[in-house]
């Protein structure tokens, strides 16, 4: 299955698969991931393949059934909690902030915790404020936590499967525009670590660091901004927590200017850990004030207008890059 | 599994009081079909990309909301519910138009255009929104009880939620609260069987969900949910109950959503069977059916309705939702805080 083009949501299916056939200690629980195969086709065939003790249809509990995972974490399952979305997460969060974070701390080192919550988020199309939310910096702030960021169906394989076998609590933060966005998959290529950032554009002029699916929109925004004669670096995190310093040093060290682009809101977010930790150790190399482009400060409306101008674009993206390299944002073109 | 009436009655009994006009019959016959067209619109707009992001209708449950309310003060007592909203809003007054330009994301909507269909709120006639998150609303509904009660008046709170979601802690917490606290709530749960696509025999230990409230020593009925007589009944029974200061009440109603959950939903996982058989028990044509046999309606009095109605969703409410503009971006930031709070702002001590 060599440079298979695939979906993102298939790449995640064939992990599953994958790791839920080669251990048999992997389960999969979660609202609908069962008969229905999984609100975003996730869980797709599963359930008849693996039967439904080891692919579970919860109800809708998720306080409970994500403690549950962590509990049968705690007697050697690999269980694979899925959160419909992220925005029911805010009600597993005790299970997953003060159980399965804590208690390999708490108890001194006695239990591993191999557990794996993924969960769809993001800003999708007119969801409304409830379901559009974009949690990485509450989860973000858990010390004891993994976060993996996929944004291509490489990365979901690789990531979603490293994360089944880690020993570690791992939260998996999908996005939920970019399940049926298409990428080649190399089944046997071998994985970088999960948390190595990728350069997914190399440039010279600045570096834009981002994650999830604005790295399609930095990308998108990169290549305008070649036309425009500034070339843009873009790294993919790929990880929030913890996070590739290393990668994006060396990247300001060709660079020297740096701009965040991070879909959820500015405040206290993954673009001011980025900036402020970057600053701190790379001050002197930096020629300009990094920038962030950022969600605004807001719950998300449902007016799709609205929702848009809630959010980065690939134009506010090349504009605030332009304004970094010391150009005027280019003539609003008709 | 039971679907089929021959429902526990639990708690209360008949009561000739709680019987309708021949008047009011006809007008929920109308106000049914409304339901029913309103949502079989919505639809069409949806199909038309004229509606966006989630959408789920109500077709097959209006007995329910038109039931309860009917029994209720609808403007007056306090409701909420989930997602699957717009009714519940229209019964309790909120204009029809204001509800499609919501959903038309328009300025002239319930919430201007930032909640949309999952998001009915109107505070105007005491309709306290609709949510999005299964089992939200359980304490919300105890805290407005409580604002009731400590306030003295003889309003009541009418939270309606799906059967599924009563297996998430806030309604064992909720009720609990409830009940100890003996406050003017009413639970109304519409069991339409299924949480999306998970039947409820496989989610739910005890499927009779009129049962559970008996855990927290809560009143409890459970009866046909597609028999709009019957809703009212029962729910007058109940309403009587919670207001005149008994406490919380439980109303079980058995029904069934003829669409899929949403809009995405192909509704793959029920038989053919199982949707006919609750076809033939539609709310409307109950009440039709009866009208008719009484000989206090005609068929073609029933489809000269139907034809008005049709009629005035398109005129009235529709236009009015085309024609009604877009919130403008220059007011993104409104509404996330209130503005010239002097108490924040300084000012005030
Ligand atoms: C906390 C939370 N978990 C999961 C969901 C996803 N979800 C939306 S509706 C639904 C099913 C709810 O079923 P039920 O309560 O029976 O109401 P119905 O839709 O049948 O009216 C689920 C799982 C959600 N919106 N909120
Ligand atoms: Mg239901």
């Amino acid at each position: 299955m060599k440079n298979d083009a695939c979906l993102y949501w298939q790449a995640l299916n064939r992990a599953l698969d994958a790791e839920l056939a080669a251990d048999d200690d992997v389960i999969v629980l979660g609202e609908d991931v069962g008969l229905y195969g999984g609100s975003y086709r996730v869980t797709e065939g599963l359930y008849a393949r693996y039967g439904e003790w080891r692919v579970r249809d919860t109800p809708i509990s998720e306080s409970s059934f994500t403690g549950l995972g962590v509990g049968a974490a705690l007697v050697g399952l690999r269980p694979v909690v899925e959160i419909m979305t992220i925005n029911f997460a805010l009600l597993a969060l005790d299970a997953i902030i003060n159980m399965a974070a804590k208690i390999p701390f708490m108890s001194g080192g006695q239990f591993p915790m191999p557990l794996v919550v993924r969960m769809p988020g993001g800003v999708a199309r007119q969801l409304a404020a409830q379901h559009s939310q974009r949690l990485e910096q509450t989860l973000m702030n858990v010390p004891g936590l993994r976060i993996a960021v996929p944004a291509t169906p490489q990365d979901a394989w690789w990531q979603l499967r490293q994360a089944i076998r880690s020993d570690e609590p791992i939260v998996v933060l999908e996005h939920e525009l970019l399940y049926f966005s298409k990428g080649p998959l190399d089944e046997a290529a071998e994985a970088p670590p999960m948390h190595r950032a990728e350069v997914c554009r190399a440039g010279a002029d600045l570096t834009i660091v981002t994650y999830s699916r604005m790295r399609e929109l930095s990308l998108r925004a990169a290549a305008q901004l070649a036309e425009q004669g500034i070339s843009a670096e873009v790294i993919d995190l790929r990880s929030l927590r913890p996070i590739d310093w290393e990668t994006c040093l060396a990247s300001l060290r060709k660079t020297h200017r740096l701009l965040v682009v991070e879909e959820d809101s500015r405040f206290a977010g993954a673009g001011a850990e980025v900036v402020a930790t970057l600053a701190e150790r790379a001050f002197f190399t930096l020629d300009q004030p990094p920038r962030r482009v950022a969600g605004e400060e807001l719950p998300i409306a449902y007016n799709a207008r609205l929702e848009a101008a809630s959010i980065p674009s690939a134009p506010s993206i090349v504009a605030a890059a332009r304004e970094i390299c010391g150009q005027q944002p280019p003539e609003e073109k008709s | 599994m039971k679907v089929m009436p021959g429902y526990a009655q639990q708690g209360v009994a008949e009561n000739d009081s709680a019987l309708l006009s021949v008047t009011d019959k006809k007008r929920l016959l109308r106000e049914m079909l409304y339901a029913r067209r309103f949502e079989e619109r919505c639809y069409e707009a949806y199909v038309e990309r004229k509606i966006g992001g989630f959408l789920h209708l109500y077709s097959g449950e209006e007995a329910c909301a038109h039931g309860v309310l009917e029994a209720a003060r609808p403007g007056y007592d306090y409701v909420m519910t989930s997602y699957r909203d717009h009714i519940h809003a229209i019964k309790c007054g909120s204009d029809p138009r204001k509800v499609m330009a919501e959903l038309f994301a328009k300025e002239g909507g319930t919430c201007k255009g930032r909640g949309g269909s999952m998001h009915i709120f109107d505070v105007e006639h005491r309709f306290m929104g609709g949510y999005a998150l299964v089992g939200g609303p359980f304490p919300l509904a105890a805290g407005i009880a409580k604002g009731i009660k400590m306030k003295g008046g003889d309003e009541i709170s009418i939270c309606f939620l799906g059967d599924a979601a009563n297996n998430q802690g806030t309604f064992h917490e909720s009720l609990n609260m409830a009940k100890v606290w003996d406050l003017p709530v009413l639970y109304v749960c519409e069991n339409n069987l299924y949480g999306i696509g998970t039947r409820i025999d496989r989610s739910t230990a005890v499927q009779d969900q009129y049962k559970r409230a008996a855990a927290y020593d809560i009143p409890a009925t459970q009866v046909d949910g597609q028999d709009v007589e019957v809703v009212y009944a029962a729910a007058k029974q109940a309403i009587e109950h919670v207001r005149s200061g008994n406490g919380p009440y439980f109303l079980e109603l058995m029904t069934y959503r003829y669409r899929g959950h949403s809009m995405s939903d192909s509704n793959a996982y029920r038989s053919k069977d199982e949707e006919r058989s609750w076809l033939k028990r539609d709310p409307i044509h109950i009440l039709r059916n009866r009208l008719i046999d009484s000989q206090d309606l005609t068929l073609s009095e029933f489809k000269d309705m139907d034809k008005a109605i049709i009629e005035e969703i398109e005129n009235e409410v529709i236009a009015y939702a085309e024609q009604s503009p877009e919130p403008a971006v220059e007011d993104l930031e409104k509404y996330v805080l209130a503005e010239n709070d002097p108490y924040v702002h300084g000012g005030a001590s």
